[in-house]
């Protein structure tokens, strides 16, 4: 269990994380969402102590990170697959990692071959290798000390699409074993289909938090017919304010039982309906973070 | 045989989670000693200390006059090279968790960063010891090669306590760079400013200790070259020497990394 208490990290002149609190349960898969700058990397930092927080706290089983004798053990972090000395082979760089934890050989080849890199590419220098090789061996070095409590920033960058499957079947497995599980992505479709939890932040500050189901629930429904403006007009006459979108599709805040039974009673015929989940988390998150982001999207 | 059952309460005194032991000293030296020539760069420092040693005694063989074939000849001739290597080693094994960034990873597996450095200094003294070890040696194998083949008489002239002066010479310049490392936390920037240090300041001062004549007498108290030549020559014999030695470490060496190693313990690893 990881938790984030009233954490606020001040640079000169602006407040990268401010006053953030959120908790990542054991046994779930809680995603760290937020537009580029918002302050996601800076709380995954104080959270393993590489930076220290201005104010608050963060501890993962109620210890501070640095506090743990042989955090290997029982957090596995990558926050920056990159960030490794471009002039050691792979497999030195987990020998390393595993000697100073304190870990059988052993371990090391049970890493590669989780992480699917060959004994040839883990012989070769990590100067030479693709980003997607680096995060396989970010995580085989998260994974090493089989720990307890994982902290992934954006580990699906890089990765090809069946990396990026191995990789949610890899993360949904480690919860349901129990495991914590806070990973940081700006692929909101991966965040979507892995995520039991949703913390989205902006401008350094929590826009919301929950769990995925309650958050997106929240963004209504979504229903087509043949005949959009007509169900658009009988949903109006029952009191509920919809929007026809350009695609033909009618949205509304409604849930789906109520508009199904506004288009019955209208005698519409429904060619879909469901909750605007499909692009529910993009929505969500471009209208949560409307204020903060770059390019200024209307909410 | 007696059956022992086990009560609700022991299993719930029991600890949910393996007990976990704080990593020692001894491995995290091993590691930066490790970590020292895991790397191509490292690798290369580490065979060229070999391979200058046994090159610059080749050297003495084939050009020295016969009354030069002295070990004193020899431990000058290794001399030089290890004075710039033993250094850029310092320095690296600092400045790599930087530049190359791997401190991320590093000061995540072992949060105490005060630990990680002193594993650090422990590992650079070790290296220090053992290359000069490996070319006094190869210097002695060299002296009684040369003396031999030339049918000369095997003259030792280095006693024991100027081989150490010249490893604690050595020493010192490890040291410098060390600071360096720690205090700049980049590669390239620490070895521009050891070449300054060792170099460019040397002669600055010694003009300096020319033009002005209250300067001379100071030189030796803050010039850390000058006390460091002497160690070289075996020449800290003296209470003021060695008072000498200890001013100039005190400026050039802890002042700056005391404050390097707080800044450092409090900075951000990115």
């Amino acid at each position: 269990m990881i938790i984030v208490d009233s954490l606020t990290r001040r640079y000169a002149g602006f407040t990268a994380v401010d006053n953030v609190s959120f908790t990542a349960r054991p046994g779930r898969v809680t995603g760290f969402l937020g537009p580029n700058g918002a302050g996601k990397s800076t709380t995954m930092r104080v959270m393993v102590g590489l930076t220290a927080p201005t104010s608050g706290s963060a501890t993962i089983d109620g210890v501070r990170f640095a506090d743990l004798p042989n955090p290997g053990l029982e957090v596995g972090v990558l926050l920056d697959a990159s960030a490794q000395h471009a002039g050691r082979t792979g497999r030195e760089i987990l020998t390393v990692a595993s000697d100073t934890m304190g870990l059988p050989r052993t371990r090391v080849d049970e890493m590669l071959e989780l992480v699917s890199l060959t004994p040839t590419e883990a012989k070769r220098r990590v100067r030479n290798y693709s980003l997607g090789m680096r995060q396989r061996l970010g995580i085989a070095t998260a994974l090493l000390g089989d720990p307890s409590v994982l902290i992934l920033d954006e580990p699906a960058n890089g990765l090809d699409p069946a990396g990026i499957r191995w990789m949610r079947d890899l993360l949904t497995g480690f919860a349901g074993q129990g495991g914590t599980v806070l990973l940081s992505s700006h692929l909101l479709h991966e965040i979507e289909v892995i995520a039991d939890d949703l913390v989205v932040i902006g401008n350094g500050k929590i826009v919301a938090s929950g769990s995925k189901e309650e958050l997106l629930a929240a963004a209504g429904t979504l229903a087509r017919s043949t005949s959009p403006r007509d169900l658009a007009h009988a949903l109006e006459q029952a009191g509920i304010a919809s929007t026809l979108a350009g695609d033909g599709s009618v949205r509304t805040d409604a849930d789906p039982a109520r508009v199904g039974a506004v288009a019955l009673a209208a005698g519409i015929a429904l060619t879909e309906l469901r909750s605007a989940e499909g692009a529910g988390l993009e929505d969500m998150f471009l209208s949560l973070t409307a204020d903060t982001q770059r390019e200024g999207v209307a909410a | 045989m007696t059956a022992t059952t086990i009560s609700p309460d022991t299993i719930e005194a029991a600890p949910a989670r393996r007990t976990i032991r704080p990593i020692p000293t001894t491995r995290l030296v091993k590691i930066e000693l490790r970590k020292m020539f895991n790397t191509r760069a490292g690798l290369w420092m580490l065979i060229s200390i070999g391979v200058l040693s046994v090159v610059a005694t080749g050297a003495v063989l084939i050009f020295a006059p016969d009354t030069e074939i002295t070990y004193g000849s020899f431990a000058a001739a290794f001399g030089f090279p290890m004075s710039v290597i033993l250094p850029m080693i310092a320095i690296l094994g600092v400045t790599s968790e930087w530049s190359q960034r791997s401190g991320l990873t590093t000061f995540t597996l072992v949060p105490s960063r005060g630990r990680v450095i002193g594993a650090k200094a422990l590992a650079t003294l070790v290296v220090g010891v053992a290359s000069m070890a490996v070319a006094f040696a190869v210097g002695a194998v060299g002296n009684l090669l040369g003396s031999s083949i030339l049918g000369l008489d095997t003259v030792w002239d280095i006693s024991l306590a100027t081989a150490a002066q010249i490893l604690l010479g050595n020493l010192v310049g490890m040291a410098i760079g060390f600071t360096l490392g720690a205090v700049l936390r980049n590669s390239a920037a620490a070895i521009v400013g050891y070449f300054v240090v060792s170099l460019v300041l040397p002669g600055i001062l010694a003009l300096l200790a020319q033009a002005r004549d209250w300067f001379a007498d100071l030189q030796p108290w803050i010039d850390w070259n000058y006390t460091q030549v002497t160690l070289f020559d075996g020449g800290t014999d003296t209470a003021r020497e060695w008072a000498m030695l200890g001013t100039t470490t005190a400026i050039w060496i802890v002042a700056p990394l005391v404050i390097g190693l707080l800044s450092l313990r409090r900075s951000e690893v990115k």
